[in-house]
């Protein structure tokens, strides 16, 4: 650094001290602040309502379980997103993996970790290729994110129906459904949960503190900005659409564990699920906004409502209303914060 | 005579059916302001982003300290010591004071983290807030989104940027457009301050009082080529103005002292 030093013919800066805002002035002033109060006073309603039954450590297993595969979605959503793009094919892709991974287990046969290492490594590779595929066409070929993976949606779910001929795989090692799929650790916590949850610390603090969470936000922020500031824009876009496809194949490969089959027909809303998720969580759909925690957040909203509905005894379908009504309600106060914030 | 630190020659450059620089010559000499002036569309920002690494040029050539060089990313414009300050600015306005003057450079922790990737918020704070201290660009809160501060702070934020991180020239594109008296007054002392730090400073500005007040020379783009050079006090506004209008030719314009009638030949150093 070049050092510019004339302090002494500008006094009058020296009363003007810089500060950083206090902590609970930040607290305050965060989004996922608010969205994470939403959710406790949630928790609060049901509980109230419903104390025997909402308040208990299966219901609460439930939730987070019903909640681990969209999570893992929402992890990889949540660049994605801040980089101001958008990624239909999760739901897809999600498919793609557990049909092509089932595929490789029972090709190769057997019941052991083996296999299921097997299977993880290409449900992974299944992933990360569309991902990669989705990320060429955004970056390179400069077409719109949500052309491109509409049209990725299309393919890999198309794809994945040629292989099985619509048909269903049900035979997945005895092995997976029991460790990963219904296995708990030391019996109290599923491990679906808990893979969940280490994807979204581990993406979360990449996201928080590192250099490529810090490109992710500049991206969206500014692109040719960053462009401008030596940024390899496309190289890091290509990566960013590969890590939510890498996410979309992990989620497919713990739904096989979970399900003992390939669910081909039960995921069709699972990305706008997953955005729903994200973008309640505050992260802005123009990109450069967003935290992890925030989408944690918005992945428990609806599963907290859907399974507070069931043991309320209010009809299930209400919870689709009720998201909604979530999702514009929390765009709508972060649109009204952010105008605040920025009126200058 | 010092050699020129920075010379452009015949630079064409396209977009599309748009021919925005016709051969255009820009000449840079070390530690001199030179302001580059033209009217609208005359190729001034397209000038100096070829000059950047932002646009490639499609003919012609680009010499730094005499050897010829290729700037074909912005990355290559900064390992030259070159750094820009755009007329966009070219911040992330979501992303605060610190974090956007060490974009693309960021300060990496120390030990096991720094090699993972993790970055050294904190100290690319500190640091940020020493060079806009010495720089006089005032922040009430540099943890703040660029976004929340004044077109004045941005500003600052985009010149300290540049400034802290240059070494041997700084292009400046219309950097007074969006501030009032007091700032403007603050970065035309910038510009001299950093001309007194060894550096050349490329002015880029429609405003003429500006322009004579802080240029050693002047350079005079008019669809897309170079008509005219000027050394301080050779020249009057109108002389300048003409010239970036079409209405009079360089050889036209009425001088203080006898020149010899080779323009290019005799005005290519910056005076003392």
């Amino acid at each position: 650094m070049t050092d510019v030093t004339t302090q002494a013919d500008r006094p009058e800066l020296e009363a003007d001290e810089e500060h950083s805002a206090p902590f609970w002035q930040r607290l305050v002033a965060g989004s996922s602040t608010w969205i994470g109060l939403i959710l406790v006073a949630l928790i609060l309603i049901f509980s109230v309502l419903e104390p025997s039954s909402f308040v208990d450590v299966d219901n609460a297993r439930n939730i987070a379980t019903d909640a681990a595969v969209l999570l893992v979605l929402a992890t990889g959503m949540t660049f994605v997103i801040i980089t101001a793009g958008i990624d239909l094919s999760v739901g897809a892709v999600l498919v793609f993996s557990g049909v092509v991974s089932a595929r490789a287990m029972n090709g190769a046969g057997g019941d052991n970790w083996g296999v299921i290492i097997l299977g993880l490594v290409v449900a992974l590779a299944a992933g990360a290729g569309w991902g990669l595929v989705n990320g060429f066409l955004v970056a390179k070929a400069k077409i719109p994110p949500f052309i491109v993976t509409l049209g990725t949606l299309g393919i890999s779910l198309g794809a994945a129906l040629v292989i099985t001929g619509g048909v269903d795989e049900r035979n997945v090692p005895f092995k997976l459904i029991t460790t990963i799929g219904t296995g708990r650790a030391f019996d109290q916590v599923p491990w679906l949960v808990i893979i969940a949850f280490a994807v979204a610390i581990v993406f979360g603090v990449i996201l928080a503190m590192t250099r490529f969470g810090r490109y992710t936000y500049a991206i969206g922020s500014n692109e040719e900005a960053a462009r401008r500031a030596g940024i390899a824009v496309d190289l890091h876009l290509m990566k960013v659409y590969c890590l939510a496809g890498t996410l979309a194949g992990l989620a497919g490969f713990l739904s096989l564990a979970r399900f003992s089959t390939t669910t081909i027909g039960g995921h069709d809303t699972d990305n706008l699920q997953a955005i729903a998720a994200v973008v309640i969580g505050g992260t802005s759909l123009f990109g450069g906004i967003g935290t992890m925690l925030g989408s944690v957040f918005g992945v428990f909203i609806p599963a907290v409502l859907t399974n507070g509905f069931v043991i309320v005894g209010v009809q299930p379908f209400w919870q689709q209303i009720a998201v909604g009504a979530v999702l514009i309600g929390a765009v709508y106060l972060d649109q009204l914060r952010r105008r605040s914030q920025y009126q200058r | 005579m010092p050699e020129p630190l920075l010379e452009a020659r015949g630079i064409v450059k396209s977009f599309g059916r748009v021919r925005a620089l016709r051969g255009a010559n820009f000449t840079v000499f070390p530690n001199e302001v030179v302001a580059l002036v033209g009217d609208n569309g005359a190729g001034k920002s397209t000038l100096v982003k070829t000059l950047a690494g932002v646009h490639q040029p499609d003919e012609g050539q680009i010499l730094f300290d005499g050897e010829p060089v290729e700037i074909h990313s912005p990355l290559d414009a900064r390992r030259l010591g070159i750094e820009t300050v755009y007329q966009d600015l070219a911040l992330a306005a979501e992303l605060d004071a610190g974090a956007n003057m060490f974009l693309g450079r960021e300060i990496m922790r120390p030990g096991l983290l720094g090699h993972l990737g993790f970055i050294d918020k904190q100290a690319m704070r500190t640091r940020s807030r020493e060079a806009f201290r010495s720089l006089g660009v005032t922040l009430q809160d540099t943890s703040a989104p660029v976004a929340t501060m004044s077109g004045g702070q941005r500003q600052g934020i985009a010149v300290s940027r540049a400034v802290t991180w240059a070494s041997k020239v700084v292009f400046m594109d219309e950097p007074t457009a969006a501030l009032g008296v007091v700032q403007t007054r603050n970065v035309l002392d910038l510009i001299g301050r950093v001309r007194g730090q060894g550096l050349s400073v490329v002015l880029i500005s429609h405003n003429m009082p500006e322009v004579f007040e802080v240029a050693d020379r002047i350079e005079v783009l008019r669809l897309g080529e170079r008509v005219a050079r000027f050394r301080r006090g050779e020249v009057s506004m109108e002389g300048v103005v003409g010239a970036m209008t079409g209405a009079i030719r360089q050889d036209e314009i009425e001088r203080p002292e006898a020149d010899p009638p080779d323009q290019d030949a005799g005005l290519d150093a910056p005076r003392r």
